[in-house]
């Protein structure tokens, strides 16, 4: 069986920064695997510049902060496995993995590492209303991946669901790429995310209907893609108000109603998981990033949706920890190196969208274990 | 209907110098090297991938990053491929899935 001192699972801003960390602080040998064909996770659809503190890269391209992960992680001699997913985990930490040959094949190795970092990330949120299954439904981030990273467009004529952040940056993002965005829909009564992306899609002259929903999707267009779509006023208790309903001519629905974490992996290890309202169910872990099986740590997404900022410097803390477990570190350099980067995270985690998350991780670390 | 964004804003250029051939329901389409099989279709308006097991309705591209098997093909005789992570290659057989997309045994 092969084996390694750290395996990272996901190649995202969060599951990059945990090898570099670890690289930094001594741990040799790391593997770190990906689904996808090319390593960044999500940070290559992201073309806007970032928000926050100068600490945060703000300003910077979500994809050049990728460029510049991925060169780092190069110079520390991180091996990434691309094309290969983790698609077992059995007891004691071994890992199954469909590994990508050059040939476009795959074959099954296993792995016993001394250490993990799950990082596998997020899936979007479905929201369901008839005919949400018709081709030409996606996820924003889908359409998003298209546009950005394999420069293609989704459709032509495209209505967003959502107007949190990634719904009023994407139906931006869509129009850079050519694409006709033909309204934004929103159940709740006011817009979700930040009044400057808003009035950057209003100035085009993007209709947003707040208090709607969809009612329906049709399919009539060519091979039974989506043809037209049906909203709904929504009353104060967001029930639909008959006789309010507008259709539009669109072959493309796009849905940015939040995110979900991918935790398959840390189900099928002995870790124990908690259902909190900001994230949904997500695994226990402690301030070093840590579950309750020993040896196995989480990062990023998969221990609750975030964005990259704080992805990254959950990385970075389970590097650091990484690090320490297996002696490269003392606990006082571990726990120095800690400090600092919950120092910024803290600061992430403030106003009205990051207080809510802070408040969620205090109650899902509160659950870990005190021996 | 060609649906590539060839010209961007922020991303500039995109290069298409290396262009192969695949083979999709018996016809040949371009494809970039290495883009994921998905977009090569999308940049020729195909959208349905594959036709459901029970309700034979028809799916396509929904995630773009492997998690949600809709745009799942047969390629090269090999079923259930998820066509958003999978690059294309000169010369690759691509076919709509219908079902589980093997034989009935």
């Amino acid at each position: 069986m092969l084996t390694r001192e750290l395996l990272v699972i996901g190649a995202g801003p969060a599951g990059l920064a945990a090898a570099i960390e670890a690289a930094k602080n001594g741990v040799k040998d790391i593997l770190v695997c990906d689904l996808n064909m090319k390593a960044g996770g999500q940070l290559f659809k992201q073309i806007h510049k970032f928000f926050g503190s100068k600490e945060h890269n703000a300003g910077v391209r979500g994809i050049d902060q990728g460029v510049q992960m991925l060169k780092e992680a190069e110079e520390l001699g991180i091996e990434i496995w691309l094309n290969s997913a983790v698609v077992g985990f059995f007891g004691d930490k071994i890992a199954c993995i469909e590994q990508g040959q050059p040939d476009g094949t795959k074959k099954i190795v296993y792995m016993q590492p001394k250490t993990i970092v799950i990082a596998t990330g997020a899936q979007e949120n479905v929201v369901r209303f008839k005919g949400w299954t018709t081709p030409g439904v996606m996820g924003a981030g889908a359409a998003q991946t298209m546009i950005n990273v394999n420069r293609v467009q989704p459709g032509k004529n495209i209505v967003m669901l959502g107007t949190g952040n990634v719904g009023l940056i994407v139906s931006y993002q869509l129009m850079q790429a050519g694409c006709n965005v033909v309204c934004i829909v929103e159940a709740a009564p006011g817009i979700g995310g930040y009044g400057v992306h808003a009035s950057k899609v209003s100035r085009a002259g993007v209709p947003i209907y707040c208090s709607h929903t969809i009612k329906e999707v049709k399919g009539d267009g060519p091979d039974g893609r989506v043809s037209e779509v049906t909203i709904i006023g929504l009353d104060e208790k967001w029930q639909p108000i008959e006789g309010t309903e507008k259709t539009f001519e669109a072959d493309t629905v796009t849905l940015a109603a939040g995110l979900k974490p991918v935790s398959d992996l840390v189900k099928l290890q002995d870790i124990e998981i908690v259902f909190n309202n900001a994230f949904g169910w997500v695994p226990v872990h402690n301030d070093k990033m840590q579950t309750t099986a020993k040896g196995i740590y989480v990062a990023g997404d998969t221990t609750g949706s975030e964005e990259a900022n704080t992805a990254m410097e959950e990385g970075k803390l389970a590097g650091v920890s990484v690090a320490e477990e297996l002696g490269y570190i003392t606990m006082d350099e571990a726990k120095d190196q800690r400090d600092q980067i919950w120092d910024r995270l803290r600061g992430l985690r403030t106003g009205p969208f990051g207080e809510k998350r802070a408040i969620a991780k205090v109650v899902q670390m509160g659950k870990f274990p005190v021996d | 209907m060609c649906m590539r964004v060839t010209d961007h804003i922020i991303l500039g250029h995109d290069d298409t110098s290396k262009m192969i051939e695949i083979t999709v329901d018996g016809k040949k389409i371009p494809a970039k090297e290495g883009e994921p099989i998905l977009a090569a279709l999308l940049a020729q308006d195909i959208m349905v991938n594959r036709y459901t097991v029970k309700r034979n309705e028809p799916r396509g591209l929904f995630c773009g990053i492997g998690q949600c098997t809709d745009c799942a093909m047969i390629v090269d005789g090999r079923a259930n491929v998820r066509t958003c992570i999978t690059p294309a290659v000169e010369g690759m057989v691509v076919e709509t899935q219908h079902g589980y997309g093997i034989q009935e045994v």
